[in-house]
């Protein structure tokens, strides 16, 4: 008989430990996750040297991994054996006001690089930017289209903690980087 | 002065009465189970050197004491042997039980040589302590796969998940010191949280017949019992401590023990586990170190008829994730497959950093049993487990140190178990379990909940009789029913919530609305039937078969239910579904064994349908600002595994012996006609060993170990635009890789200390020819190669 009262004892207690809990945990909604690192939008503003339209040129993905595909548009085609100061700029726009990324990459400019290819040799890259060892970054950068009219698709990399002195990196070559992918953004380009 | 004179009348009398020595001391004995008499047991008095046995009726006397206290000792062939003193005064009268059920009696006897089967029709295999002790510096996983059938799949070499004839995580439970494991098993990457150091002996029961343990075990259960604990006044222990080669690694455990004739014992145990950078072949595996600490301690009071135990044990794993396998998008993936090498290589180093996993697992455990006579045994038992788990990936700026996945998971348990064996030719056994768990994503992490916060609980109920026909043939029965509620609260990206087709099935889940999120209440019900049957017939001396079959539900996990994001280093989305049912398993097994001096013999077959079989499989692709990446979604579709296990031991004299374990298994889809996902691959193991009591108690074995290309597998192989090159690549994720072969030694020399002290010391080697393989059922294959060679020096001293 004291056995069964020592059983019902510890039965009582598990069961009020267990409705204890119960009750802390389920009142009320969690909080909605604040995204901090999501860049949604790469924007490249093409400036002309020598004066001239801006040209934009942009990714936008404004549900991250999420479904929707992002949306690629570029303003205007671009103008035959022309020379262009970029900037990029990169964008949280799930907050509100926009966050910039590019601070943080200025920052950590040792551990990003961006790199540039153009299929059917529409255009050509050069750094104008440079990390505090002298490597490229490439927030800003000069683009130089062809000599003819084509069409080919300009892609703007951005890799995070790339290896900056492989052979062939600071020349804008991804091959030997490593490092992993944060934005990968692909234009088709008309020169004209 | 009344009371004077009492106490001098009461001398009076006694002394009179020993001067007589007349007192006759007579009594029954009786078993305990079911009360009926024991014919022919002894009743020893010790200090009078006098001894009598009982009659057909149980019954005893013993003429001519004196009024004293004896001490008597009953016995009985097969019995346990009971002592207690009796005051004798005047005739004296005693009713006493035994206990004649010898297996029952092994469990209360035997310390730590208590390998009895948990089952008498299933297919079972028990690894004892030694088989354990040798992968003290190792992990479950790695144990267990010395079992014919029971492989692992691999994040890297310290992330080990044990697959049970073809299935792992929520399909298999893991039952620790009574508790049933609550550790996030989902996912690939999550191993479970035990420390093998705490085990004395696993069982590996394959399928669900076990049903005591839970109904949705379609792969298996695995029960990690502590060391038995003997009923004797006794200070034990044992200390191991290891040296490995590769990963630099050194691992030390302690475990000291003191038990009271009486019945209580009090034990605790503490091991500490190091490994930096692992190396394969050719390089090093940057980022791969591993970092354990745990203690547990145990103590209560234990005697055939009553007991109680309360235990806690805390474990706490910092794992290094291999640094190349966490890639930014599919091309990087494309660049790792293609690579002979992995893109990160630096110098060793036992520095872990991101990615990585930090998890502390507690369980805190009470029970209490009591046996009643010609009733039997009912336990109670209440557990708490908390399971923290952090995830780092590579961030940047601020984020830099902040853990990217920060999940914390209650559970309460209370289970009853009542079992009935005061018959001796067939046993009942029922219960109850009952249990909440609670899981909370911390939201400060700045990176989307990769689970949900949800309330789970759950209450199950079975029925399980084990009858025994004759002396060849038992049987076994089992029936449950498992009740599951899950309860969550959720945030969908709006986008997401309306391409799964939610917003149609679903719309009255959504509980707010924040624009871009939703947020959603799904509480989803899930009732589960199992049952079991099973039966066991000794055909001769040396052969037996056993036969069952196996019922069992599993309600699909948080995992299968809510994933929703990207997975880095698979570098693809991963999407739950919420309409997912539960799927279910029908298994048939047979088993035959044979015995004789030289060969003893096991082979194991099966056959597992499962309809509404939960797996993963691309839909499609989509593009974010990383570029495109393949969208994987949970689906469900009918499934058949079957396999044959072998297990052959030959010896040839004492001395020497061969030794084969084997497997094969094939897993289909059914609906598509096509391989599953993820199969084992077929292994065979060989081993030739020599031991020899004379030269310090040597055990040597060399092992060779063969595992075949896994030739069955879906082509989920898609293609994806390299802009460098401006053409379209294979991302070949499908493609197993070749046939390897390893060997391995293992060998060990006892010497003895003291009467109660010995050393063993071992030395093991694995992967004697530094050979370069990848794993199919290894995540990190993609990346780099496997392990290189190994030597391993292992001292453990019993004391």
């Amino acid at each position: 008989m004291k056995n069964l009262k020592q059983l019902s004892l510890i039965l009582l207690a598990a069961i009020a430990f267990v409705s204890c809990s119960n009750d802390d945990d389920a009142t009320d909604n969690p909080v909605p996750v604040n995204e901090e690192e999501v860049i949604t939008t790469l924007t490249a503003t093409l400036t002309p040297v020598g004066g001239g339209t801006e040209i934009t040129l942009q990714k936008q993905d404004s549900d991250g991994d999420g479904p929707d595909d992002a949306v690629i548009t570029v303003s205007s085609p671009l103008a035959i054996g022309t020379t262009y100061n970029v900037s990029l700029e990169l964008l949280n726009e799930t907050e509100s006001p926009a966050e910039s990324i590019n601070e943080e990459i200025e920052e950590e400019d040792d551990e990003h690089q961006f790199f540039y290819t153009a299929t059917n040799d529409v255009a050509t890259f050069a750094y104008v930017d440079f990390d505090g060892d002298g490597n490229p970054l490439g927030l800003e950068f000069t683009l130089t289209t062809a000599d003819v009219a084509s069409t080919g698709n300009i892609t703007i990399e951005l890799q995070h903690l790339p290896n900056k002195s492989a052979e062939g990196v600071s020349d804008g070559d991804s091959t030997n980087a490593g490092g992993e992918t944060d934005v990968m953004a692909i234009f088709p380009i008309v020169v004209e | 002065m009344k009371y004077f004179i009492s106490i001098l009348c009461f001398s009076v009398f006694s002394f009179v009465q020993s001067q007589n020595c007349s007192s006759t001391f007579s009594g029954e004995v009786h078993d305990f189970h079911d009360g009926t008499p024991i014919i022919n047991a002894t009743i020893f008095i010790e200090n009078l050197n006098k001894y009598t046995t009982t009659d057909v009726n149980g019954q005893f006397s013993i003429n001519d004491l004196c009024n004293d206290v004896i001490k008597i000792e009953v016995s009985h062939l097969a019995c346990e042997t009971k002592k207690m003193d009796v005051t004798i005064d005047g005739d004296t009268y005693l009713e006493i039980n035994l206990e004649h059920h010898i297996e029952a009696l092994s469990e209360v006897e035997v310390k730590s040589v208590n390998t009895s089967k948990l089952t008498k029709t299933t297919q079972e295999t028990i690894l004892k302590s030694e088989t354990i002790d040798r992968f003290s510096s190792l992990n479950l996983g790695d144990a267990l796969k010395q079992i014919s059938g029971v492989s692992s799949i691999n994040t890297g070499s310290t992330i080990v998940k044990p697959v049970i004839n073809g299935l792992h995580s929520s399909r298999i439970i893991v039952m620790t010191n009574g508790v049933r494991l609550q550790d996030q098993e989902w996912g690939i990457e999550h191993a479970p949280n035990i420390d093998l150091n705490t085990a004395g002996s696993i069982n590996v029961i394959k399928g669900a017949n076990a049903l005591a343990y839970g109904g949705d075990a379609i792969g298996g259960v695995i029960v990690v019992k502590p060391s038995k604990i003997s009923l004797k006044d006794s200070l034990y222990g044992k200390t191991i401590i290891t040296g490995h080669s590769n990963g630099r690694g050194y691992n030390l455990n302690s475990s000291l023990t003191k038990t009271y004739k009486k019945g209580w014992y009090l034990g605790a145990q503490a091991s500490l586990k190091r490994f930096g950078d692992f190396e394969a072949p050719d390089y090093s595996l940057t980022n791969t170190g591993l970092n354990t600490k745990g203690f547990s301690v145990n103590g209560g009071f234990k005697t055939f008829e009553k007991g109680f135990n309360i235990s806690y044990s805390y474990l706490d794993n910092e794992i290094g994730i291999l640094r190349s396998s966490h890639i930014g998008n599919v091309n990087d993936l494309v660049n790792a497959i293609n690579s002979p090498e992995p893109s990160v290589i630096e110098n060793f180093s036992y520095d872990i950093n991101a990615p990585k996993q930090e998890v502390t697992h507690q369980i805190f455990k009470t029970e209490f049993y009591k046996r009643f006579k010609k009733f039997g045994r009912v336990d109670i038992q209440y557990d708490y487990q908390n399971n923290h788990r952090y995830e780092y990936d590579i961030r940047v700026g601020d984020d830099k140190d902040k853990p990217a996945v920060d999940l914390t998971l209650k559970t309460h348990t209370l289970k009853t178990n009542v079992k009935l064996d005061s018959k001796s030719n067939v046993t009942y056994q029922f219960g109850v379990n009952a249990s909440f768990q609670n899981n909370f994503a911390d939201p400060t992490t700045g990176v989307r909940r990769l689970i949900p916060d949800y309330d789970k609980y759950d209450l199950g109920t079975y029925v399980i009789s084990s009858l025994r026909l004759n002396n060849d043939i038992n049987l076994d029965f089992g029936l449950r029913y498992d009740f599951n509620q899950i309860d969550a609260k959720k945030f969908y990206r709006t986008s997401s919530w309306e391409e799964r087709g939610y917003d149609t099935d679903f719309p009255d889940l959504v509980i707010d609305d924040l624009g871009t999120q939703l947020l959603v209440n799904p509480v989803l019900n899930y009732h589960n039937v199992s049952a079991s049957a099973g039966i066991s017939y000794q055909l001769n001396d040396s052969s037996d078969f056993i036969f069952n079959y196996g019922l069992s539900n599993r309600a699909p996990n948080a995992s299968e239910l809510f994933s929703d994001g990207l997975h880095h280093s698979a570098a693809r989305i991963e999407l739950g579904d919420l309409r997912i049912k539960q799927e279910t398993s029908n298994r048939v097994s047979g088993t035959y064994n044979y015995k004789n001096e030289a060969l003893t013999l096991n082979i194991e077959a099966f056959y597992n349908h499962i309809s509404d079989y939960i797996f993963i499989e691309p839909i499609g692709t989509t593009q974010t600002i990383r570029g495109a990446f393949p969208v994987w979604s949970y689906n469900q579709t009918n499934a058949s595994l079957y396999g044959l296990d072998l297990t052959a031991n030959y010896s040839f004299n004492n001395q020497w012996y061969i030794n084969n374990k084997s497997s094969f298994i094939k897993g289909r889809d059914l609906t598509r006609n096509d391989a599953l996902i993820d199969m084992p691959s077929t292994k065979t193991v060989n081993s030739i060993g020599y031991t020899n009591k004379k030269w310090l108690n040597l055990n040597t074995e060399l092992q060779s170990e063969l595992v075949f290309r896994q030739n069955d597998y879906p082509n989920n192989n898609f293609e994806v635009y390299n802009p460098t090159t401006d053409q379209m690549v294979l991302v070949d994720v499908s493609t197993t890789p070749p046939t390897y072969h390893l060997l391995h030694l293992q060998s060990n020399i006892t010497l003895n200390i003291s009467e109660k002290t010995n050393l063993n010391i071992g030395l093991n080697i694995t992967n004697i020819f530094n050979t370069d393989y990848r794993e199919n059922l290894n995540r990190s294959r993609y990346f780099a190669d496997d392990l290189a060679r190994n030597i391993m020096l292992q001292l453990q001293l019993n004391y």
